[in-house]
């Protein structure tokens, strides 16, 4: 086990790379807690799993170092680092038993049978996986398979960190979130770092303590769920994370105040720069339906169950809002109030507004 | 829901029309002269089944399934490993990769009976390059017309050059279907190259493999044209293989009745191999 650190990571797959566009990943620098279990979200393409065949060594970085406990590993191959990874699609060796899967990093290490014998009776069980310990694990469903995957990497109790590649994409929908509590339980049982890399929010907010938030090869925050949730510091996190994401309206600032339409909006706090690009996030939790506000029209009603989804045009500008009481009918006008706590500035997508005192 | 809609053999009849002429009429002319015998002017007589017991029991028999036994299972066992190894050597990625496939399936174009008068001419002692320089550069006595040994390694040199190609090519199209993955996490566990080789590249090759091994048995078994055109059996009959051997005596000797009796049973051993290698190929299958 042990403290990951990237310092001033970047990686390009081209030969000669000139400009920030030729990198899969710009510059990271990035400390992982030893024990911690973390997500690396963000949508495809973003380097994320660059990012993560760097940290188990299957790809070495063209700039920077990655660092275990302080040791510089950069240069070292993954059966070195002491790490274990699971991958996208489950990874088995069909000719083998479910017990010999298993056993078999072990064997490799040299391991003496009786200990192996320990070990892999023992993560089979935390795997519910005991009863089929002699099955040909060709013949395992696809859930099972992918917890072999799973099993192969926490047989090892010197693993460094455990990295989970979307691992739940070929995994039927039910099944995912029984999963997902496993691993989360595991993670609680065993304390090892995990790295948990998805393009799923859900399945990175529920399973992370952190997670941190990629874009085109930069991370765009790191903060527990919580964070991310409340306070994004990016419009791409707002948007990406939430569901409807937050809504992005262009706005004016002129001496201190931000307005949109000509309309002042009171803001979380201060404005702290205004140089770029303005706008103003509110996520469609805080914005109400109200006697006074910006007037819009609705477009689009969606009842998804728990709430009700109201999507509104103001001008040309599309505003979510998630309503528990009455709803409005398509084409109704209607004001929308947005809750000052929860709207904030930002200037070239990153925020820009100070935090609300509490 | 399986529903039987009586319109579907009508699709099907066209193709069972043409196996029956090209395959099923062929073959029960043969059943019928294996048990009857004949001495010209198209009369026959009933011999029941004779000409079984008498292929069965012929000694010249005997001998030309052992040589093509022995042929069909020396190349197997040089084919099959140096095909896979071929294949673990090519590239997977970059520019050689089309150069290799096209070099590979070059043997596979050149009609068999080419092949056997290149390799003809290749060993002949006076004037073939390999010919000439084993005897005279090299001072080995190699003369195929003359000694069996030599005519037995050029026929199998001869195959192991025209065939291995195809058994690389299953073997690649194998290899370049297992994903990344697989390596990665073999890397991880630790895994030496012999294991990856043993638990991940060869169970996901084993079902071309299967195919390889299943057509090179067939291929070889039933080989003809290129050991006639080479050495048309000889020296003596030394590499009178079993087709070689049934010509003769269906078209040399005219001797329709054990022609077509040896023709069924090289047939059925055929068919009986075939069928119980595959059977047990893929019995543990999921």
């Amino acid at each position: 086990m042990a403290k990951i650190t990237l310092d001033k990571l970047r990686h390009s797959y081209m030969p000669a790379p000139s400009q920030p566009s030729d990198y899969a990943l710009k510059e990271i620098d990035l400390s992982w807690r030893d024990g911690g279990a973390y997500a690396l979200l963000g949508p495809s393409g973003c380097g994320k799993s660059t990012l993560l065949n760097i940290i188990s060594g299957l790809l070495t970085p063209s700039d920077g170092r990655v660092l275990f406990d302080g040791e510089d590993v950069t240069n070292l191959p993954p059966d070195q680092r002491n790490i274990a990874q699971v991958f996208q699609f489950p990874v088995i060796y069909d000719t083998m038993s479910v017990y010999k899967n298993l056993a078999f990093p072990l064997r490799n290490r040299g391991v003496d049978e009786a200990r192996v014998d320990a070990r892999v009776r023992e993560i089979a069980t935390m795997l519910e996986l005991e009863d089929r310990l002699e099955t040909r694990a060709s013949h395992l469903t696809p859930d099972n398979k992918q917890k072999i995957s799973m099993g192969r990497g926490l047989v090892r109790d010197d693993v460094n960190v455990i990295m989970f590649d979307e691992p739940l994409t070929v995994i039927d929908p039910e099944l995912k979130w029984k999963l997902r509590s496993k691993l989360k339980e595991l993670h609680q049982k065993i304390a090892v770092t995990m790295i948990y890399v998805t393009h799923d929010q859900t399945e990175a907010l529920t399973f992370a303590d952190k997670v941190v938030v990629m874009q085109d090869g930069e991370i765009v925050q790191i903060g527990t769920p919580v964070e991310l949730f409340e306070r994004p510091r990016h419009t791409f996190v707002g948007h990406f994370i939430g569901s409807p994401g937050m809504n992005v309206l262009p706005c004016d600032v002129s001496g201190g105040l931000a307005s949109f339409q000509g309309q002042a909006l009171e803001l979380e706090g201060a404005i702290s720069r205004s140089d770029g690009l303005t706008e103003i996030g509110v996520r469609p939790e805080y914005v109400r339906l109200a006697d006074e506000g910006i007037a819009a029209t609705v477009r689009k009603v969606a009842d998804l169950g728990r709430h009700v989804v109201v999507e509104a045009m103001a001008g040309d500008t599309v505003i979510n809002a998630i309503v528990d009481g009455a709803v409005p009918a398509r084409g109704a006008e209607v004001k929308l109030r947005l809750d000052p706590r929860q709207t904030r500035l930002y200037s070239d997508g990153w925020i820009a507004s100070e935090e609300a005192q509490p | 829901m399986k529903s039987e809609n009586p319109r579907a053999w009508l699709f099907v009849l066209p193709v069972l029309v043409l196996v029956a002429f090209n395959a099923l009429v062929p073959l029960m002319t043969v059943v019928n002269y294996s048990v009857q015998e004949t001495f010209g002017n198209n009369q026959f007589f009933w011999a029941g089944l004779r000409w079984f017991e008498e292929i069965l029991r012929s000694e010249r028999f005997h001998a030309a399934l052992g040589r093509q036994l022995l042929f069909t299972f020396t190349i197997l066992i040089i084919e099959v490993p140096l095909g896979i190894a071929i294949a673990l050597a090519m590239p997977r990625k970059g520019p050689w990769v089309p150069v290799c496939l096209v070099l590979m399936a070059l043997p596979l174009l050149i009609p068999w009976n080419v092949v056997g008068a290149m390799w003809n001419i290749f060993t002949l002692p006076d004037i073939g390059l390999l010919g000439w320089v084993l005897n005279n550069g090299l001072g080995i006595e190699y003369n195929m017309t003359t000694s069996p040994v030599a005519a037995w390694v050029t026929i199998i040199v001869m195959d192991v050059w025209h065939w291995t190609s195809l058994v690389v090519l299953l073997c690649y199209a194998g290899l370049v279907a297992i994903p990344d993955a697989y390596y990665q996490a073999a890397k991880i566990d630790g895994a030496s190259n012999w294991a990856v080789f043993r638990y991940i590249q060869l169970p996901k090759m084993k079902t071309v493999l299967t195919i390889a091994v299943l057509l090179r048995f067939m291929d070889s078994f039933n080989i003809y044209t290129e050991p006639f055109t080479l050495t048309g059996g000889g020296p003596g009959n030394s590499t009178t293989l079993l087709s070689i051997d049934l010509v003769k005596i269906a078209l040399g000797q005219f001797d329709l009745g054990p022609a077509a009796a040896m023709s069924l049973i090289y047939f059925a051993i055929t068919l009986a191999v075939s069928w119980l290698f595959y059977t047990l190929m893929t019995k543990d299958d999921p």
